[in-house]
């Protein structure tokens, strides 16, 4: 169990060096930091002495260590547009994020997990082939394009929902939230649909082509045979069993939920991280790419560690290999 | 297909997938699915209209000479103010024909998808090749790159290589080097898929006879690696970059729409689609619907012809 926590960690922490390599490679070398702090007119004596200053001359590995060391404690450098510290930018667009993205996954998985069931159970029923049908519709469509059906229809021509924003928020602390206002709900309602709809047909899928091969195992056919009831066999045998890699694949998509919101923040106006990136992007503000680099990175690794830890958790099995390489 | 089992298959005919692309079989496989015939017949329409977009298009759409300001907004199957033309599919508020647009977009879309997927091909068999046939050391570094890559979505990593190769290349040229930058950066974000499956093939084909026979007859590890491992690993990476074509087209159409792909001045379906958007809430739909109707049926004809292709080639389904 040890050492199975201890190679996870390391491994993350790896993961996260090479990370914080990429972005520090960026950082460093993708346009001049000097050109972009002083004017035109300064003298080279000007750039050689704010270059001392800064510690560009320093070696490769001390200005890394450096980055690193900044990092850890907060400062990821200054935007270069903005004039303002990159942190807090981030902090200040964060909670739109992680709002967006957790109901989104929610969603997904809550919509999809009863969906895959529901196709799974009425293999040959009529709905059940339509849900199947959309569903490869669905992963061909773009996501922006699903958003901007969605502001067409219920924006433009029905007039139900706002076509960008967050609405109003309330704020606790520097979190803010828009779960608490009708216009905060309302704005939530579109954006969450678009970014969870790719998930959900993945989800779905996948319960779904789970639930059939566990329903072709013999331990179902078994409980058939004992004679229990087709609810006891399809939920608290069939379903308990697909839960597994469905958890594991729905975790390790909340990475890819955060990192897709860029293309619905977009659309949407939404005031959170991938908005602020693709508008870096667009204006060449590397210190602000770096750090969202990084914080995807952070968000990757950390959700790929806890999945791994829970999976420890929800399948005995490992625990005997975990222990075993130890020697 | 990375199934051992599937291998001798793969490996029967010599030009691996192509040369069973033409193989009766596959054919009768084919004319038996009707999704498999109405793609490709959506497919090849939409390929040969880009192909031809320059002698079938009404207009040459991007020429700011043959645009006339009082067509603009013409709604869809009505003559424009100005010239008098008929405007099949409405124009923009330029007076550009968006039926004509389409060609050229198709055009692009396609040209960026096709060669961004040869990209990532290329760099991914060949990246494949030398980790499974070399081993050791170059290995382990080829495939933890291609897992850190791997576990980052590819659109983040081609906003992020789009973004470091706008700040090194000079504002002036950048609208002629868009294009490249573009097919580079979905190139790089796409390549590990290959990679990983070209290993796990190169790997099993490293040990076999014929290889050995080529090692002791004193054949250098490269003319190995590329006369006669490369044809016995390439069958399931084709089927992968059908598929991956039309993750490819979308993706740039999403950097498109996202304002940092094509520029206006050479708009593919996704660059239509940002420009349309603005028109949405005023009511001139058109603009927007049709790339967009364009682009979701090349995407889905592509995909659905990759799964076909997919189940077809894999003798286990039958």
């Amino acid at each position: 169990m040890v050492a199975y926590l201890i190679r996870s960690v390391v491994q993350a922490a790896l993961v996260m060096l090479a990370v914080a390599f990429i972005a520090f490679s960026m950082f460093r070398y993708v346009g001049d930091p000097i050109a972009s702090i002083v004017g035109q007119d300064a003298t080279i004596r000007d750039r050689q002495e704010l270059a001392e200053s800064l510690g560009l001359n320093d070696p490769f590995p001390v200005q890394f260590g450096r980055f690193l060391a900044n990092a850890l404690q907060g400062d990821l450098g200054i935007s270069y547009r903005q004039g303002r510290p990159v942190v807090d930018l981030l902090v200040e667009r964060l909670p739109a994020t992680i709002e967006l993205a957790l109901l989104s996954a929610l969603f997904a998985f809550l919509i999809g997990l009863a969906l895959g069931v529901y196709a799974a159970l009425n293999r040959h029923g009529v709905f059940a082939n339509i849900v199947m049908a959309l569903s490869l519709i669905g992963v061909s469509l773009p996501t922006f394009l699903i958003g901007v059906g969605l502001i067409f229809l219920f924006a433009v021509q029905l007039r139900w929902l706002p076509s960008f924003g967050r609405g109003e928020t309330v704020a606790f602390g520097w979190w803010t939230t828009g779960l608490l206002t009708e216009s905060g709900l309302k704005s939530l309602i579109m954006p969450v649909v678009t970014l969870g709809f790719y998930q959900l047909t993945l989800i779905m899928r996948l319960v779904r082509a789970e639930m059939l091969e566990v329903l072709r195992t013999d331990y179902v056919k078994f409980a058939r045979a004992r004679g229990l009831s087709e609810r006891a066999i399809n939920f608290r045998h069939a379903l308990r069993n697909t839960m597994v890699p469905v958890v594991t694949i729905a975790g390790l998509q909340l990475g890819s939920v955060i990192a897709f919101a860029i293309v619905t923040e977009t659309v949407f106006n939404w005031p959170g991280l991938g908005a602020l990136f693709v508008k870096s992007v667009e204006v060449v503000d590397i210190p602000v790419m770096a750090a969202y680099l990084m914080f995807v990175g952070l968000v990757f690794v950390v959700v790929n560690l806890v999945v791994d830890l829970t999976y420890f958790v929800l399948d005995p099995r490992l625990r005997g290999t975990g222990a075993v390489p130890a020697r | 297909m990375s199934d051992p089992a599937s291998k001798p298959q793969a490996s029967a005919a010599p030009m691996g997938a192509i040369g069973r692309a033409l193989d009766a079989d596959l054919w009768f496989w084919f004319r038996s699915s009707p999704v498999a015939i109405v793609s490709a017949f959506v497919a090849v329409t939409l390929i040969a209209a880009a192909l031809l977009a320059d002698v079938l298009a009404p207009q040459n759409a991007f020429d700011a000479a043959q645009l006339n300001l009082l067509d603009g907004f013409t709604p869809p199957m009505e003559r424009g103010m100005g010239s008098q033309m008929l405007f099949l599919m409405g124009s923009d508020d330029q007076g550009r024909d968006i039926f004509s647009a389409l060609f050229y977009g198709t055009r692009l879309s396609l040209l960026v998808g096709l060669a961004s997927v040869l990209f990532s091909l290329t760099m991914g068999i060949s990246l494949g090749l030398l980790a499974g046939y070399v081993g050791g050391r170059t290995e382990m570094f080829i495939m933890r790159v291609a897992d850190i890559q791997l576990s980052f979505p590819a659109i983040l990593i081609a906003l992020l290589i789009f973004g470091v190769a706008r700040s090194l290349i000079p504002p002036q040229q950048y609208e002629t080097a868009a294009v490249v930058v573009i097919i580079v950066a979905i190139g790089l974000s796409n390549w590990a898929q290959y990679a990983r499956t070209v290993r796990a093939s190169t790997l099993v084909e490293r040990n076999k006879e014929y290889v050995q026979a080529a090692r002791l007859m004193g054949i250098s590890g490269l003319a190995i690696m590329a006369r006669h491992v490369l044809p016995n690993v390439t069958g399931p990476v084709l089927v992968i970059a059908t598929i991956n074509l039309a993750l490819a087209i979308i993706e740039e159409a999403t950097l498109s729409f996202l304002g940092v792909g094509l520029p206006v001045t050479q708009p593919s379906l996704g660059t239509l689609i940002r420009s349309g958007q603005k028109f949405l809430l005023s009511g001139e739909w058109w603009i927007l619907f049709f790339p967009a109707l364009v682009l979701v049926l090349l995407a889905l004809a592509i995909n659905l012809l990759g799964d076909w292709l997919r189940d077809a080639l894999n003798p286990k389904l039958r």
